[in-house]
């Protein structure tokens, strides 16, 4: 016992009940395990979990000298952290020990007999000689920068950044619009509750530019990314505005007077924005931007209409982007969607039938501060006296996207709504299956259905033009009526896309740029889809919103919510654990040749020039030891999972 | 009495070894000739662990990972994909049947994927009957925990 190189192991091989001791003999298992070297003791018991289980365990560590300990009961997946605790707690480094998973692997996955105890006997001697190989392994700890960036100034961002700012810690949020609302603030209503967006958001907007804990940087974009949980250096690009924010009281004169005009982003085409513009009245903050690719000053020279009426003079042609760097603790993603441009189906006649919209484009028409100040109009003026709400475009379909995207049912109850209550006109539903699971949804379906609404179950054939000799041209929808096995035309004014919810097209970019996963509908990877949405494996870094996958404002709210704890858990802690498990270079034996430099997924190797060898920045790296697979010196090991541990492990298994 | 293989399998953390759990949790029934060695990642598999279990005597090697598109570490599994063609491609060279070694996806909750997979791998190896250990793979094997 004095002697601190020899290796006394301790083996508790458990019952688990008569979940493990009904297919095998447990007591076998225990004497066998005493015939091998460096096993002091073996012992059986009922319960091994149970707090007298974990007290042997301490005892024969404190008592005996055990200084492995090898735990043959259930999965480590399972319970691997309640023993490292044990082992913890009676002064022993938690990975000097190594679990045999005898249940799930083994007791639950065989018939009971011989050969199944035969198997037990194999994982128990695999875990005695890779415990044998053990050694300490220190958790790291680094200090936390308390500062958060928030990615994304839509309805996600914002509650995020308010969240985290209530706690008195400063949040940067970046947003690559003029202004933070993201989708929200182009949205008529809400469902199922029917309260206008803009009234909703536009308080929370406000909040956010008046906080003095949020530094918000509209028209802004995360260019670089550098560091780790704690320690994140971010460069962020402030694009020119060509209008001192400083200056700008946001007056409006300078679009009053600009003489040029183009498609409203907001607007999504419909309506017209200046060159020199804010995307909406309510916009936050109220500052314009120029912009150079149509400002006709920057095209030509000549113009300068807003400099002259500008009475803050606030309007510098001169301005350039800006580089700024910030140091943050945690990183909240909230870079939402896109919307699924449906002209690649060319059947329904997209961009080339009029009356044809996408529901993000009829969220603005039916919308007050709206191109048509909310009034539905027909491409000849007439107000339309029929509409078609086409579901699942782009969604639930094998040749674009797999997915649902969870709120156009939702959606398009609420159009129903919207039309019979702004035109009185009729209404047909073409659905696959109606989803509406959420609190009150089911309610607002039935509501709706009550108001008349048709409901056809099937999906759009064709939608073509419908030209009639007295100039009232409409569309003729052809759909299949799976309930009634027959197929259908209608002819109707009006046509609403429900278009999927697509992964932004900048997020393979941001993928990259913060090490993260995208799952195989391309939104990023969450670290477990159950029981961890909003955490990564970037450690520190989180996803919340559509970004994450298609979600409505509740969940989205919800989530963001739980991302800004997390956040804030990282942040009062002040220092952060770090996996223990993680990969280190033997530099007596590294050749320098830089393999692994490139196989990393995490970027968590770099090359020394000076000493001509790869280092593993401890932080970055998550253990998955593809560069210790790959090294062709054998100068890489991961912790408690080396080489020689794995190796031990084999001969146990084949023994 | 009746050949009974000897199989190892290595299994990624997050996915086959949680795949595997799962098939137990869900009292699924398969050969106990399989026995799992647990990684971080199927893409942290070396070489020398595939050499080491033949080497050992084993009959036959599963390796197993993250569906392609899943992995935890990104892309880790594309690298084990990449590294099993070579493997297998080695292992034929060394005068190992190519069979005796084989990657299978299973994901957290494939459990029926996993067990189809052992029940597969000892059927089939039980046919090739055991292996038997060439001269040349002791010498490589050797070679390589050397270096």
């Amino acid at each position: 016992m004095d002697d601190k190189n020899l290796i006394n192991i301790g083996v508790y091989v458990c019952h688990c009940g008569h979940n493990i001791a009904s297919a095998v003999n447990v007591e076998e298992v225990a004497q066998q395990a005493r015939k091998y070297g460096n096993v002091l003791i073996a012992r059986d018991y009922m319960y091994m979990c149970s707090s007298k289980g974990q007290n042997i365990i301490k005892q024969d560590i404190m008592q005996l000298g055990i200084n492995r300990v090898v735990v043959a009961a259930c999965s480590p997946r399972l319970y691997e952290q309640t023993f490292q605790n044990v082992l913890r707690e009676a002064g022993l480094n938690p990975y000097l020990l190594q679990m045999a998973n005898i249940r799930e692997q083994c007791a639950w996955l065989h018939e009971p007999g011989p050969a199944t105890t035969d198997k037990a006997n194999r994982l128990v001697h695999a875990a005695i000689n890779r415990v044998a190989e053990h050694s300490p392994v220190e958790e790291q700890k680094v200090p936390v920068f308390p500062a958060t960036l928030i990615i994304g100034g839509g309805i996600a961002g914002i509650q995020a950044a308010l969240e985290i700012a209530s706690s008195q810690h400063v949040v940067y949020l970046v947003e690559k619009e003029p202004s933070i609302g993201g989708h929200m603030a182009q949205f008529d209503k809400t469902f199922p509750t029917l309260d206008c967006a803009a009234c909703i958001l536009t308080p929370k907007m406000n909040e956010v530019a008046h906080n003095p804990y949020i530094r918000l940087m509209t028209y802004s974009e995360v260019v670089n990314v550098s560091g780790y949980v704690g320690n994140f250096t971010v460069k962020v690009k402030r694009k020119a505005r060509y209008i001192d924010e400083e200056k700008c009281v946001g007056c409006g004169i300078c679009q009053d007077k600009c003489p040029w005009s183009t498609a409203s982003e907001f607007d999504v085409g419909l309506g017209l924005r200046k060159a020199v513009y804010t995307p909406y009245p309510q916009a936050i903050p109220n500052i314009p931007v120029i912009d150079r690719e149509r400002c006709v000053y920057f095209l030509k020279g000549k113009c300068r209409a807003c400099e002259k009426f500008c009475e803050a003079q606030a309007i510098n042609f001169e301005q350039t982007d800006l580089y700024i760097d910030l140091q943050v603790g945690t990183i909240i993603v909230a870079t939402g969607y896109d919307v699924f441009d449906p002209t690649p189906i060319t059947q329904y006649g997209y961009g080339r039938l009029p009356n044809v919209f996408t529901s993000l484009e009829f969220e603005r028409l039916c919308s007050p501060s709206g191109p048509t100040s909310g009034q539905l109009k027909l491409a000849n003026g007439r107000t339309p006296s029929s509409l078609a709400i086409v579901h699942c475009v782009g969604s639930r379909d094998e040749n674009y996207n797999a997915y649902c995207s969870r709120v156009c049912c939702m959606y398009a109850l609420k159009y129903a709504h919207l039309f019979k209550e702004k035109t009185g006109g009729e209404v047909y539903q073409l659905y696959i299956d109606m989803r509406c699971a959420g609190k009150a949804y089911e309610e607002f379906y039935e509501r709706v259905q009550k108001e008349h609404v048709h409901f056809i179950r099937g999906k759009l054939a064709t939608i073509a033009a419908n030209n009639s000799d007295d100039g009232e041209d409409n569309l003729l929808i052809t759909c299949e009526d799976t309930l009634l096995n027959n197929v259908i035309t209608i002819p109707v004014d009006m046509v609403v896309l429900c278009v999927a919810l697509t992964p932004r097209q900048d997020a393979e970019q941001l993928s990259q740029l913060l090490h993260l996963g995208r799952s195989r509908d391309g939104f990023f990877l969450e670290r477990h889809p159950k029981l961890d949405p909003v955490a990564t494996m970037s450690e520190g870094i989180f996803v919340v919103g559509c970004c994450q996958s298609p979600k409505d404002i509740p969940d989205t709210v919800a989530q963001a919510s739980a991302a800004s704890a997390r956040a804030m858990a990282i942040i009062s802690r002040g220092k952060m654990e770090i996996g223990a498990v993680t990969a280190s270079v033997n530099e007596a034996i590294c050749s320098g040749c830089k393999v692994c430099n490139m196989l990393c997924p995490f970027g968590a190797i770099f090359f020394d020039e000076d000493s001509h060898v790869s280092r593993v920045n401890q932080i970055l790296c998550k253990g998955c030891n593809v560069c210790g697979a790959a090294c062709p010196s054998g100068a890489i090991s991961t912790r408690n999972f080396s080489t020689s541990q794995i190796l031990a492990e084999i001969e146990g298994v084949l023994a | 009495m009746s050949f009974e293989p000897k199989i190892v399998a290595f299994l990624c953390n997050w996915c086959s070894y949680a795949g595997a759990d799962l098939a137990g949790v869900s009292r699924m029934k398969c050969s106990p000739n399989v026995t799992s060695i647990r990684l971080m990642c199927s893409g942290g598999l070396e070489p020398v662990f595939v050499l080491k279990a033949f080497s050992e005597g084993a009959d036959g090697v599963l390796v197993c990972g993250c569906n392609l598109g899943d992995c935890h570490y990104i892309d880790g599994n594309y690298k084990t994909l990449a590294r099993m063609t070579l493997l297998k491609k080695l292992v034929k060279q060394l005068g190992i049947e190519d069979e005796r070694l084989r990657l299978q996806w299973v994901c957290a909750s494939c459990a029926d994927d996993f067990v189809d997979a052992v029940n597969k791998i000892t059927e089939d190896v039980r046919k090739l009957g055991p292996y038997q250990k060439r001269q040349i793979i002791e010498e490589v094997e050797t070679a390589s925990v050397q270096q």
